[in-house]
């Protein structure tokens, strides 16, 4: 019963950020049905920005660690460091899109595909200059407080959790909120079925196009901030966990069906399960495994995604 | 004939339009003029070029040479969604429908431009006044509409955006005969009320009776320009496209 609820726990903890990452792929998939490359770039620079003004402000202040006793960060400078990351990743994302893959919107498919992982191995590898962020790993300070809340069993339920988990669930319902309830959510979907269209309805489609890399670029610089919260060091830009990290969040987003907005969130939710409980139950060593093999399956039987073919929103 | 004073410029002016598709030239020097307050017609034959002028007035196709004036000023080439704010509006071929909104949401985009909410609420519901069969069925996904109901949501939300100049690609294009008659039989009301029509139709027959004047296009070039009922009665139009005589 306790490993089956602390499984359930991580699940749901890492299943959330895969979703919020899958989120940008699959909004950019489903306005310019391209994939992305350099989203999970901006994961990172999410992670090590969250890092840097933390680190800085809190020495500019002369605060200590959240918790210690005298002179600890506020409670709400978290979400200070988290807004600031934000920002900053959504004009990294307004600005890569202006510049790399607008002068090719009537290009083919594949020469933007190239312009994507050419933005990606810039951003990682000029993020590891020393004046970036170097190549050795470094760590974030807890901007939340690590009390336990409560315990059910044997497993614990921290601040820290809750943080993750609700911030994660905050945004996605957010996102679902503004595309599905508001009117620039309207033209976003609008402008992914057909930009030429939208265009006749007096949507000006450059600027929604701009506005979905921007919101994209905010949910990554999230999900690269709450998994900086959560495992406390953040790795070299380059490092291979952040690969990862980024390919299963494609997953999650083909498995929930690419284009979907609420397919990524169910295939982040999905991955993020399946690899927590295929590795506390089965071999921990073949997590990777179980999330590719998930994805195989679901390209061999349900091509379209879990939510693809069935549902007809996409954005 | 209703705004036919020669004094005035006309509100739409293309003039000497070129336009390419890659190494085809689709239209050649093509000029023709829309006065305030009429319905003018492009008939044509398929790939004449009709589809490819409304294009290239609404900017969705960069013209080669030439150009086009609305009310005046030069709009060659803006973006699409900047003439929906001087008030042209263009209901394109095959309808432009967004089947992955619902009926209701494709309606309100036609306002898409706008901000005068107490406005837009009483054009919305004048285009449900007009087309019942649509307010029927505001909740639906307009991907399920039948090709007429997709048509007539077309146009409803091509009047959401008020505009002065209607641009209407085969709005005929596929509806049995009756919904054909309903059809132009709402064009001329739009027109009454006060907007200008500039209308592509294949179905040359229907199209010269509503409108004020009528244009020709044959491989990218006009070839007759006359009052619409003028061309009705030559024999030319009256063997090529109205097939008699
Ligand atoms: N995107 C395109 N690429 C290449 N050629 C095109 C393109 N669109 C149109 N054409 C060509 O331009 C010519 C004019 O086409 P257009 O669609 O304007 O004709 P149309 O008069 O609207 O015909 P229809 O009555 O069949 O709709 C045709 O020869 C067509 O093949
Ligand atoms: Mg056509």
């Amino acid at each position: 019963m306790d490993q089956f609820l602390q499984t359930f726990k991580d699940g749901i903890a890492i299943g959330s950020l895969y979703a919020l990452i899958a989120l940008g792929y699959t909004m950019v998939y489903g306005i310019l049905k391209f994939i992305n490359f350099a989203h999970s770039d901006v994961v990172v620079l999410g992670a090590w920005l969250s890092l840097v003004i933390a680190r800085q402000a809190e020495a500019a202040m002369g605060w200590g660690a959240v918790g210690t006793a005298s002179g600890a960060a506020p409670w709400w400078f978290g979400g200070v460091v988290l807004v600031a990351a934000m920002l900053l990743c959504g004009v990294l994302g307004f600005a890569i899109e202006r510049l790399a893959y607008k002068p090719l919107r009537k290009a083919p498919r594949l020469n933007v595909l190239i312009t994507a992982i050419g933005v990606s191995l810039l951003l990682q590898n000029s993020g590891q200059l020393p004046a970036f962020f170097g190549t050795k790993p470094k760590s974030i300070p807890p901007l939340v407080p690590d009390t336990v809340l409560f315990s059910i069993g044997q497993v614990q339920f921290r601040v820290l959790d809750f943080a993750v988990v609700g911030t994660a669930l905050l945004f996605m319902i957010g996102l679902d909120w503004l595309v599905f309830r508001t009117k620039v959510g309207r033209a976003m979907r609008a402008v992914s079925h057909s930009p030429t269209n939208a265009g006749l309805m007096g949507i000006p489609v450059d600027r929604v196009i701009s506005f979905t890399f921007v919101l994209g670029s905010m949910l990554a610089a999230t999900g690269g901030f709450l998994w900086a919260l959560k495992y406390t060091q953040v790795k070299q830009p380059a490092d291979t966990s952040w690969t990862l990290l980024g390919l299963k969040a494609f997953v999650a987003a083909v498995v929930g069906g690419i284009g979907n907005i609420r397919g990524a969130m169910l295939g982040g939710l999905t991955i993020g399960m399946l690899e927590q409980f295929g590795s506390a139950y089965l071999r921990s060593s073949l997590a990777d495994v179980y999330v590719f093999g998930l994805l195989i399956l679901v390209l061999l039987f349900r091509p379209g995604g879990i939510l693809g073919s069935a549902a007809v929103d996409k954005v | 004939m209703a705004g036919a004073d020669p004094q005035t410029p006309p509100m739409l002016e293309v003039r000497g339009l070129d336009v390419h598709y890659g190494a085809i030239q689709a239209l050649h020097d093509l000029s023709l003029s829309v006065k305030k307050g009429q319905i003018v017609t492009l008939i044509g034959c398929n790939g004449a070029g009709k589809t490819t002028t409304l294009r290239a007035i609404s900017g969705i196709v960069r013209p080669s040479g030439g150009g086009v004036f609305y009310e005046g000023a030069s709009i060659t080439a803006a973006p699409p969604y900047r003439l929906v704010r001087m008030g042209i509006a263009h209901s394109p071929e095959g309808r432009g429908i967004f089947s992955n909104l619902s009926v209701s949401e494709n309606l309100d985009l036609g306002a898409y431009a706008r901000s005068d909410h107490d406005e837009i609420a009483r054009d919305r519901e004048r285009s449900l006044t007009l087309f019942p069969r649509v307010r029927e069925r505001l909740k639906q996904n307009a991907g399920t509409l039948s090709g007429g109901e997709q048509q007539m949501l077309a146009i409803a939300r091509a009047l959401m955006a008020r505009p002065r100049l209607l641009l209407l690609d085969e709005p005929s294009l596929g509806l049995a005969p009756q919904i054909v008659q309903t059809i132009f039989k709402i064009i001329r009301e739009i027109n009454e009320r006060g907007t200008t029509i500039l209308l592509v139709e294949q179905n040359a027959h229907m199209a010269l009776k509503v409108a004020h004047y009528a244009y020709v296009l044959e491989v990218g070039r006009i070839a007759m320009a006359d009052e619409a009922a003028v061309l009705e009665k030559s024999d030319a139009v009256r063997k090529a496209y109205l097939g008699v005589g």
